[in-house]
């Protein structure tokens, strides 16, 4: 009876394929480095060490002793790599987590208000997405100095106004459908309309917004702390080693390569990872 | 006993922009006046954009009319959206016609039939499952049902899993929107007949809005004829099917198939329905009526009773 009736073509059950299988290794040792940075580097990423200054990696000419190689003040890249994937991938998820929240929520507000209250937020949009990015990051850094939590909420507000314009166009075209305005009719409370079917019906198309928002995300904070405006030493994130990086990038290229490796793996990763979920979440194509 | 009443509702949608020149008003409903009473029902035929969809949503009070007034057990609607207005749903339901976009796609059958318990807290989830079963198995569904989404029902058990999702909160009303014409004739049937059975058993009055006069015949204790957004004739079902007074109800009439006879009395209309932005003057009915005379160009024909329980629109058939 079961089968008889499943009007979908898609064989099931579905095997997960290998790009998705090597995207999920390659997030989860990701968020396993960033959780054991400590227990996992072999110096702290401080320890200068003078007489190995700029050693090449292992398999480069260099030893088991820095098997990343060091960089020009002879700290160890490995251990550096480490914290700073904890670092960016902090204010990377913290901050696309941000975004979707506040982008969906201004979005969900717009489409159901219409109106006035719909141009409002239009016109804000419009404003956020006319201002490169970039220079707003730098104006509100030079305002209110700079700490860890402030960087992250200002990274929060990347990408916002494009999933603000997404999450209002789904939620004004699930309206319009038939399934809203049934269970509006039923009786529902417009919260109960929005977060019970809207919202679950717009989640796999704002997950994947979602998994573009996260590899930009970690460009830009790549880019800010690149010019140094961005995470603060002593701290280190990918995006401090790749500046760093760049004055040595002849004669130590390793020490540029390692955390940009990291930076363009973890962005293509968590992409695929996004397309394998949104299948994942709809129902329709189990 | 009166369950429901539209008392000369009125509901039109302008047209372009303000700015530009006198504005323009789609008359989609013109002046309709019905009632449904409890256990029966009362059915609107007519042609595609006659306003008969427009009538079901004002007399469930989904949109306000522009003038005229809706009476629901003797009592006005509330105000669209207000907590009233929504507790209120429990008693007047909707059945769609388009039953796939009407479902979310991302809940199972059962989860959508214990959606309008939950909404109006309706009992406990245990007896809300129990009430689920029953449901399911009332219109004709196994519990096995239940688990399967949308999608993977054919359009028969998805109008069966509306029917029930409607019937859940045990409404008074039920207003059916074309609910059989995505279906193939014999499901048709199928579903017909178990509206018919569950109104029996269940003493709810129905308005059952359909272009298809078979169908509302089947169904309808009184039928209302619409024509571009007025209503034209109306009376009990049986009159109306066997003598039709009104011209364009004869027309209708002489287009439904029929065992003895067949079409041997086909009127054939000529042209097509006129927009309802631009409705001719007089009689709305008068450029395409074979009875036209001067009168009907001029004046508009109001609904006058013509025999017990049946009123007429037309100056021709009057005289």
């Amino acid at each position: 009876m079961k089968t008889a009736t499943v009007e979908t073509n898609r064989p099931s059950p579905r095997t997960v394929d290998l790009p998705t299988l090597l995207a999920v290794g390659w997030v989860l040792l990701m968020l396993f480095t960033a959780l054991a940075a400590p227990l996992m580097a072999p110096y702290e990423i401080t320890s200068i060490d003078l007489r190995h200054r700029l050693t090449p990696p292992v398999g480069f000419g260099g030893t088991m002793l820095h098997a990343l190689g060091t960089d020009d003040l002879g700290r160890d890249v490995a251990s550096r790599l480490f914290y700073s994937i904890r670092t960016s991938l902090l204010v990377a998820f913290g901050a696309t987590a941000i975004s979707v929240l506040v982008g969906t929520g201004i979005g969900f507000i717009a489409a159901y208000f219409r109106g006035l209250v719909e141009h409002a937020l239009l016109l804000m949009i419009d404003v956020q997405a006319s201002l490169p990015f970039l220079i707003v990051a730098l104006a509100m850094l030079a305002c209110f100095g700079n700490s860890l939590t402030l960087f992250v909420a200002l990274m929060g507000l990347y990408g916002w106004e494009r999933n603000a314009r997404l999450a209002r166009g789904l939620a004004i075209t699930a309206s319009a459908q038939g399934y809203a305005s049934a269970t509006r009719q039923l009786g529902a409370h417009p919260l109960r309309v929005y977060l019970r079917h809207i919202l679950p019906n717009s989640a796999a198309t704002l997950l994947v917004a979602a998994t573009v928002t996260f590899p930009e995300i970690v460009l830009v904070e790549s880019g800010l702390s690149f010019l140094g405006l961005g995470v603060q030493p002593p701290m280190t994130s990918l995006g401090v080693m790749v500046a760093a990086g760049r004055e040595y990038i002849t004669r130590a290229s390793w020490m540029l390569l390692a955390p940009s490796l990291v930076i363009v793996i973890t962005a293509v990763a968590v992409s695929v990872l996004g397309d394998w979920l949104r299948d994942k979440l709809d129902p329709t194509l189990k | 006993m009166t369950l429901l009443r539209l008392n000369n509702i009125t509901r039109r949608f302008p047209l372009g922009s303000p700015l530009y020149g006198p504005r323009k008003y789609l008359v989609a409903v013109d002046g309709v006046s019905l009632d449904v009473e409890m256990g029966r029902t009362t059915g609107i035929v007519g042609e595609s954009g006659c306003g008969k969809s427009t009538t079901g949503r004002i007399a469930l009070g989904l949109e306000p009319p522009d003038s005229g007034g809706v009476l629901f057990q003797g009592f006005p609607l509330p105000r669209i959206d207000s907590k009233k207005w929504r507790a209120q749903r429990r008693q007047m339901q909707l059945v769609f016609q388009d039953t796939l976009a009407a479902l979310d796609r991302r809940m199972t059958v059962s989860a959508l039939i214990a959606e309008p318990l939950a909404i109006h807290g309706i009992g406990d989830s245990a007896s809300r499952e129990q009430r689920v079963a029953e449901l399911l198995h009332g219109v004709g569904l196994g519990e096995d049902h239940g688990r399967l989404y949308p999608h993977q029902l054919s359009g028969g058990q998805r109008q069966r899993v509306v029917l029930a999702r409607a019937l859940a909160p045990k409404p008074s009303l039920l207003v059916c929107d074309e609910p059989v014409s995505a279906l193939d004739l014999s499901v048709q049937a199928q579903i017909v007949n178990l509206l018919m059975d569950l109104q029996q058993e269940l003493g709810i009055g129905l308005l059952f809005i359909s272009h298809d006069l078979r169908v509302v015949r089947h169904v309808s204790d009184r039928i209302v004829v619409m024509y571009l957004g007025r209503v034209v004739e109306q009376g009990r079902a049986d009159a109306i099917i066997d003598q039709p007074a009104h011209p364009y109800t004869q027309a209708l009439v002489s287009a439904m198939p029929r065992l003895p006879g067949g079409f041997d009395h086909y009127v054939a209309l000529p042209g097509e329905p006129p927009s309802p932005t631009d409705r001719p003057c007089g009689c709305p009915f008068h450029p395409r009526c074979p009875l036209a005379r001067d009168v009907c160009r001029q004046s508009l024909p109001e609904l006058l009773p013509l025999g017990p329980e049946r009123q007429v629109a037309c100056h021709v058939v009057r005289h």
